[in-house]
């Protein structure tokens, strides 16, 4: 077989052991996907009825009130749903690293990316497994997406790309911590930027100060792109910065975790 | 592609420091085909560095480290094909099943669907496993897990293994299983380098033995020819107090002192002629003594020869 071919195989085993090892493991998922569905649950029902007569007409479609904000807010909430997914990346790399059998692997003639890409994949199903169950209890509450075919290949996209990046973020993550409590707590910041950006609230309402910041962090125009994708709101120049932010955002954290399972060995 | 002349293992000069610590200090070892070699010392010696830097886990700062004809820091990959390592902490997956381990053992060594399945079987059988096979490792306990450890060594076949304290936390059975299992690998003419704090494990299963101590060899050779450099053994004494210590360490000059357990190890094969001579001495010098035994010669005598300290065995008999 070619070098190729191995690294495609050593992968699939090491995506194949983490699927595994994920479903061994389900509290950690169930906690992780339950967080954003507290929050949408808490902001439709306790918050949405006042917060959603402050939307404009473009972003509540003709639904007023309550309905209409749950419209504005279930992308933000998928968002926080991938900050949140990925927490769980930065703590099974870590606890990889920490256990002795990252030593086997190293001293096994296999592809050396094998390790890392396995777990990105797997963390890349569990991700987009837990988007999928907040998006359906989403729908369940009342929402209706208006996009059609193409928007929702372009969703699963804007999705899709934007979790990499997060989750080769949360392994980079995973591979500096010394141990895995501090790998649970350093990507809880990520979890955080949806509020921080147009995920809940108009950037618009937001005092000056909080709001440059929040114009300009990543999660507001991949927030932007897949509300406009989801339910039809302008999306403009978003697109293009949020696939930018996306590829950089993977391209930088790749290469750091790259280098970190390299040369950091544990001692 | 078994070539007598040229050793499994060999490594030259090989130095390597953590920060300001010197941790090998110009080790060379020489470990031939299809023999097992241990590497004695006590904690700190270096040994588990030693062993990571020869399965390529860190590079030595300098000298020269080959395995199986392959050069650790040129091609590292090489080295990882013909080895197999089972480190001193144990490498399983905790979440997956003695099975699962195994499988994914077979799945990385590219073994193949049926062949991958049967060597699984036969290494779960052979190491006592069937019956946990579906067990999470979570449950094992610390015998299982380092024979399941051992098991995915061999999954890949490998020519050469290293083994980092074997036995190290395991109750006197399991010891004495895993000292059966590590028989049987030497017996299938694997090439075994085990390192050990342990002098009666070295002595029951290395048919070389090399002395390590602060990164340094300080002897080498099979297990009689380092029980030859101490002919005769020694006559141990202890006593009650530190004077009488001393007192009688002035009187046998080449003896060795143990002050803090106020023991005396007087160099002499323990005949009674000798025994004689001591107890005159120690009579006409009117020291008392708490205690006295005869030690025939064993390696404890060889490390403490050699090293200038006792080994924990030692200092525990």
């Amino acid at each position: 077989m070619s070098t190729l071919a191995y690294t495609v195989t050593d992968s699939t085993t090491m995506l194949r052991r983490n699927l595994r090892r994920l479903r061994r493991y389900p509290s950690m998922t169930l906690l992780l996907v339950g967080m954003p569905i507290v929050f949408l649950l808490l902001f439709v029902y306790v918050f949405g009825g006042q917060l959603g007569h402050g939307l404009g007409d473009e972003y509540v479609a003709g639904h007023a009130g309550r309905a209409g904000y749950l419209n504005y807010v279930t992308p933000g909430i998928l968002l926080m749903t991938v900050a949140a997914a990925v927490q769980g990346t930065a703590i099974v790399v870590a606890m990889d690293m920490t256990g002795g059998i990252i030593d086997r692997f190293r001293t096994m003639a296999i592809a050396r990316s094998a390790v890392l890409t396995g777990h990105v994949l797997a963390s890349l199903v569990q991700t987009l497994f837990s988007v999928v169950v907040v998006l359906g209890v989403a729908v369940a509450l009342g929402f209706r997406p208006t996009a059609g075919p193409l928007e929702w290949l372009g969703a699963i996209g804007v999705l899709t790309l934007f979790s990499l990046a997060l989750i080769w973020l949360a392994t980079a993550l995973g591979l500096a911590a010394k141990s895995v409590e501090t790998a649970s707590n350093t990507p809880m910041f990520l979890a955080l930027l949806p509020f921080l950006g147009s995920g809940f609230v108009l950037v618009a309402s937001m005092p000056t100060g909080l709001r440059q910041f929040a114009e300009y962090q990543p999660f507001t125009p991949v927030t932007e792109t897949l509300r406009g994708l989801l339910t039809g709101t302008p999306i403009g120049t978003n697109a293009v910065i949020a696939i930018a932010w996306s590829v950089g955002i993977a391209l930088g954290s790749y290469l750091w975790a790259r280098h970190l399972y390299t040369t950091r060995r544990a001692a | 592609m078994k070539n007598l002349n040229q050793p499994a293992v060999v490594a030259a000069d090989v130095q390597k420091s953590f920060g300001e610590t010197v941790v090998l200090d110009g080790v060379d070892l020489a470990v031939a085909e299809g023999t097992v070699f241990a590497l004695l010392g006590p904690n700190g010696a270096g040994k588990t560095t030693m062993v990571r830097i020869l399965s390529t886990l860190v590079p030595a700062d300098s000298g020269i480290a080959r395995v199986a004809g392959h050069d650790v820091a040129d091609d590292p990959d090489g080295v990882r094909a013909s080895i197999g390592v089972t480190g001193q902490f144990s490498a399983v997956d905790d979440l997956l099943t003695g099975e699962e381990n195994l499988q994914l053992m077979a799945d990385l060594n590219h073994l193949g669907r049926a062949v991958g399945k049967a060597r699984v079987r036969e290494l779960l059988e052979r190491f006592d496993l069937l019956d946990a096979a579906a067990r999470p490792v979570s449950t094992y306990s610390g015998g299982m897990r380092r024979r399941l450890d051992l098991a995915m060594t061999l999954v890949g076949s490998p020519r050469v293994i290293f083994l980092d304290e074997p036995t190290t936390g395991l109750d006197p059975r399991s010891r004495r299983e895993m000292w059966d299992g590590i028989r049987n690998l030497a017996a299938a003419g694997i090439t075994i380098l085990l390192t050990t704090q342990y002098l009666d494990e070295a002595d029951e299963l290395a048919d070389r033995i090399a002395v390590l101590d602060k990164g340094r060899i300080v002897a080498e050779g099979t297990p009689d020819e380092l029980k030859r450099r101490i002919p005769g053994g020694h006559v141990r004494l202890q006593f009650a107090d530190a004077s009488a210590l001393r007192a009688a360490s002035a009187l046998f000059e080449d003896a060795a002192v143990d002050e803090e357990r106020l023991v005396l190890r007087v160099s002499g094969n323990g005949d009674v002629s000798s025994l004689r001579r001591v107890l005159a001495q120690l009579d006409a010098a009117r020291i008392p003594v708490e205690e006295l035994s005869i030690h025939s010669p064993d390696l404890d005598d060889v490390f403490f020869a050699v090293t200038g300290q006792p080994t924990i065995e030692a200092e525990a008999a």
